[in-house]
């Protein structure tokens, strides 16, 4: 968590404003312990560098934007996408330093100083990555609106356990919601992907 | 995968494709193919999984503003007055329109003509809009909707149809709370049939309202350019949102382009567009600037659709050889304040097992709630809730097992239709096929023997506390047949790469896969080289919404259609310039054989394609045969474990045996099986919207922390999808019908079905929810004890 002291939102304010869905509610974990924090316009656009698949981004934003605004509405990479923005379907799950992160309950000016791997970060050039090949190869979607969150969510748990068992990938992606229903499949596209990316098939 | 996989056009080896018919004549049913039913990657599966597809919610347009709505907070009230002011001066907002601006004077049309203005000041359900902003951002468009200050007149209101007729229910409809008659169907005579029966059992059930909530919200983009319209919109059907849009803002067709390439998701709440559609348009004219408005998720629960809640008493009488006497029906349902609540609810008890006496009667009634729209298999999952139950209790009462029971009323004809032929009907093979694959009589044993030494016990908790049982379920699909109308192009250039141009949407069903593995099929070339350009009024023929499990058997046979045609027409040129008549070539993938001779020309050596530089097969979408019903048929069997200490019922698999014909594409076919499983145990086990019932008569859960989805830890692993590919030749020309909703028919009553072989309980209501369960083990366990 990037320190805020000198962040200059207010939280009260900032509260009151952040506007979209809930992310007020779900951000004010975010900030905990740090009540007296100074008062500004919460409109106010402030230039803040953001570090996005591998690059360095300069971009003025409002301090209530979330990152998944960004991303999609500002920078344009709209591989991220948006169900609910309010916590409950995972569409906009991203990567912060390697961990998955809904994007819509996280603020862009709190990912300063955090790595931040979008859908699009995952591609090796123009070429799917593992993940997102073994999501092809399974037909692990339909409509494939859910999807980017679930590839998201399936790269994060294996960067942190690289062979997860059927009830360890059932947990990982349980943050994603897939109305399609995709999910027997989704189950073997990522074991495949964990066999990928140990490098045990083409 | 690479993002410019494999370019070569044809197959490695030589391969026979169809034979080409002469000009007007019908192609001959496919027997061995290629690509067609193969196990084959999606076509856009890169553009999908690398975020290169744009979906409607993605777009972005220079200058693009965002607009929302003001929504009336009360199930029932008159607004009284709206002040606008304050919303208008703030920084950022361009426009602010409601029922007094000039151009929003439209009168809407919800159902059958009815539906008030576009921003009606008189509001019949929650969430219906009076008001709406653009603005630069949307978090600026927000403000300024909060910033409207907007009184109401709270009127009385009904919230559930079961209350609509209690004698001090509001009078909330001129003419009373009825929609319509009741409607009634009969066919020979219930109560001579009863009589006739060994055995009779009656019931009654609910079962919940269900909300579509697919994961791309509802909304679109709207641009001016001059006089013509452009909209992207998360849609079903673009064809219809044209005519939609068309017809509200007074436009000809051909100035209002709809584009709907990608979209997330619909279930049948997009088969339609909604008020979002035209008045993005209007704020995009007034402003002009493109305007996106996507609705919020809390929106999208209130005003986009759902399938009506519905009570049913459901009586069916058997005799002792298992054959049945008479079905009888009544139900009602309500679909909002103007749409009717229980259409196809009966269609099961009339049309899916023989018999010959069955009444049902239906009733609707208004509600101030949002409407319903098609949901899925309309009426059929409640139908099959009911039926399926009493079926089971039937079996049990005259000692035969459930299968069994079923495959001896396996109709041979449409029955609803006055006993039209099936053109095909695989309900049997589903019911029989599916039991062996599932290991149903093993399985039957293994819980039977459980279930009754836990009964001997009493029942109680006591351990083993959790017990599993087998569930089956069988159905038949209404419609599935597809028909017209449908345009397909394929286009061939100099160079023998083909694009396939075609107005149905991919709802995330494999539509452009299965489509392109028809013109692969035809043309002997590699799948992945075909270009597939839809879903796009203004350069796409048209075709219908994808609505009704119709796409496959209506665009395919047009997209067959227009690759015959294709290939009729360089038969034809090749036949001029090798100066042999057309019977004795044959079109051959990269080549044109002259059979019986050691000469060939290549494709692309025929002189009038080079010279034209590219030729196109028109193919359209023909009536079916007169006199045949095409149906889908499916059975579905699972095994469930049900936790009697907690009221937990948890799915541990699932088999659907699907009759859909053909199979076009074995990957999609079987996802859209898995996916049907998927949203049938939400259907049976979590889902419920709940209103506010005697109280405020809002929402409560309109979010999906609430209202519960199936989520990955609800579904199944072991799912199995068992194509019953039964060779169909009267249905159209691929042989394929439809499949997208008998996937999810009969599997929440397999699953209640199941409860019941667990654990000995009858579930009559959906969800299947831990305290229903509980409550039924305890009136279970009570009965037990009252006969001690
Ligand atoms: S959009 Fe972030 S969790 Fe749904
Ligand atoms: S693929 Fe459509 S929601 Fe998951």
């Amino acid at each position: 968590m990037r320190d805020r002291d000198d962040s200059d939102a207010s939280r009260r304010n900032f509260l009151k404003t952040v506007g979209l869905g809930s992310a007020a509610l779900a951000s004010a974990g975010a900030g905990q312990g740090r009540a007296e924090l100074a008062a500004v316009e919460p409109e106010k656009l402030q230039k803040i560098l953001l570090s996005i698949n591998g690059r360095q981004l300069s971009v003025l934003v409002e301090a209530r934007w979330t990152l998944l605004f960004v991303l999609r509405e500002q920078l344009g990479l709209t591989g991220t996408k948006v169900g609910c923005e309010r916590g409950e379907c995972g569409a906009c799950t991203v990567l912060l330093d390697g961990v998955p992160r809904y994007a819509c309950l996280t603020l862009a000016v709190e990912a300063v100083g955090h790595e931040v791997t979008t859908l699009e970060g995952l591609l090796d050039g123009e070429d799917l990555g593992p993940v997102q090949r073994a999501f092809v190869e399974n037909d692990a979607y339909q409509c494939g609106y859910c999807t980017p969150g679930q590839v998201m969510a399936a790269e994060g748990l294996l960067r942190e356990n690289p062979a997860p068992d059927l009830e360890q990938i059932r947990v990982g992606v349980s943050g994603n919601l897939c109305r399609c229903g995709a999910y027997a499949n989704i189950f073997r596209a990522v074991a495949d992907a964990a066999k990928l990316r140990r490098g045990g098939g083409a | 995968m690479s993002a410019r996989d494999d370019e070569r056009l044809y197959h490695e080896q030589g391969v026979t494709l169809p034979e080409t018919p002469p000009p007007s004549t019908d192609p001959p049913p496919w027997r061995e193919t290629l690509t067609v039913g193969k196990r084959r990657s999606r076509v856009d599966g890169y553009e999908r999984l690398s975020g290169a597809a744009i979906y409607p919610s993605d777009m972005q347009l220079p200058g693009m503003l965002h607009a929302a709505f003001l929504r009336c907070p009360h199930p029932h009230a008159k607004l009284t007055s709206l002040d606008t002011r304050a919303a208008r001066a703030l920084p950022g907002v361009h426009a602010v329109i409601d029922d007094t601006t000039p151009e929003a004077a439209i009168d809407w049309n919800y159902q059958g003509g009815e539906g008030g203005r576009l921003f009606a000041g008189h509001c019949r359900f929650e969430g219906a809009p009076v008001a709406a902003v653009a603005a630069e951002t949307p978090h600026i468009a927000r403000e300024a909707v909060e910033a409207i200050v907007a009184e109401w007149e709270v009127l009385p209101h009904v919230s559930d149809a079961r209350d609509a007729d209690a004698e001090d229910a509001p009078r909330i409809r001129d003419g009373g709370n009825r929609i319509g008659e009741p409607s009634i169907y009969t066919r020979g005579d219930v109560a001579q049939g009863f009589a006739e029966a060994d055995a009779v059992v009656e019931r009654d059930f609910h079962t919940a309202c269900e909300l579509h909530t697919p994961l791309e919200l509802h909304g679109c983009v709207a641009a001016w350019d001059g006089l013509d319209l452009t909209i992207w919109e998360s849609t079903q059907g673009c064809f219809r949102v044209q005519e939609q849009v068309a017809g509200y803002l007074d436009l000809p067709l051909s100035r209002v382009r709809v584009v709907g390439h990608y979209m997330g998701g619909g279930f049948g709440s997009k088969l339609e567009t909604g008020k979002y559609a035209v008045v993005a348009a209007l704020l995009a004219r007034r402003t002009g600037r493109p305007v996106k408005l996507v609705l919020t998720r809390e929106e999208t629960m209130l005003v986009c659709g759902n399938r009506p809640a519905n009570s049913m008493h459901m009586k069916v009488g058997v005799r002792k050889d298992g054959t049945l006497t008479a079905i009888e029906l009544t139900g009602r349902g309500s679909g909002g304040f103007w749409r009717g609540g229980t259409g196809l609810v009966d269609w099961l008890a009339k049309d899916l097992y023989a018999c010959p006496n069955v009444r049902t009667e239906l009733t609707s009634w208004a509600t101030n709630a949002g409407n319903q729209r098609p949901f899925r298999a309309p009426g059929h999952p409640q139908g099959s809730w009911a039926l399926e139950q009493v079926l089971d209790e039937l079996a049990g009462t005259i000692g035969i097992d459930p299968v069994e029971l079923r495959l001896r009323n396996v109709p041979g004809e449409s029955q609803a239709r006055g006993g039209v032929p099936y053109s095909s009907t695989g309900l049997a093979e589903c019911l029989r096929d599916g039991a062996r694959e599932f290991g149903w009589e093993e399985a039957r044993r293994r819980t039977r023997e459980s279930r009754e030494a836990w009964l001997a016990r009493g029942g109680n908790g006591g351990a083993p506390h959790r017990l599993r049982g087998v569930g089956v379920g069988g159905c038949v699909w209404v419609a599935g047949g597809g028909g017209p109308p449908a345009t397909v192009l394929v286009r061939m250039y100099a160079d023998g790469s083909v694009t396939l141009n075609m107005g149905a949407a991919d709802i995330g069903t494999g539509t452009r896969t299965v489509m392109a593995s028809i013109v692969a099929e035809e043309l002997g070339v590699r799948l992945e080289t075909i270009q597939v350009e839809n879903a796009d009024t203004g350069t796409t023929a048209f075709s219908g919404p994808s609505g009704g499990s119709k796409t496959v058997p209506t665009d395919g046979p047009a997209t067959r259609d227009a690759t015959v045609a294709l290939k009729q027409q360089l038969l034809a040129w090749a036949s001029e310039q090798l100066d042999t008549p057309r019977e004795n070539l044959r079109y051959a993938g990269e080549f044109i054989e002259v059979r019986g001779r050691d000469q060939r020309l290549k494709v692309t050596d025929v002189e009038r394609l080079q010279r034209r530089r590219s030729v196109v097969g028109v193919g359209h979408r023909g009536p079916n045969q007169e006199g045949l019903a095409i149906c889908p048929f499916a059975a579905h069997f699972c095994e469930v474990e049900v936790d009697t200490l907690t009221g937990e019922v948890r799915v541990l698999r699932f088999l659907g045996a699907q009759d859909s014909g053909r199979v076009m594409s074995r990957k999609t076919f079987d996802s859209q099986v898995y996916g049907g499983i998927a949203m049938g145990i939400g259907f049976g086990l979590t889902e419920e919207r709940v209103l506010d019932r005697g109280q405020t008569g809002k929402l409560c859960n309109k979010s999906w922390h609430d209202y519960k989805l199936p989520t990955a830890m609800d579904v199944p692993a072991d799912l199995v999808s068992l194509p019953i590919e039964l060779q169909d030749d009267r249905c159209n020309n691929i042989g394929a019908k439809g499949l997208g909703e008998p996937v999810t028919i009969p599997t929440a009553s397999a699953i209640a079905n199941a409860i019941h072989d667990a654990c000995g309980v009858w579930i009559d209501d959906t969800p299947a929810s831990p305290p229903r369960v509980l409550a039924a083990l305890r009136r279970q366990r009570d009965r037990k004890e009252a006969r001690r």
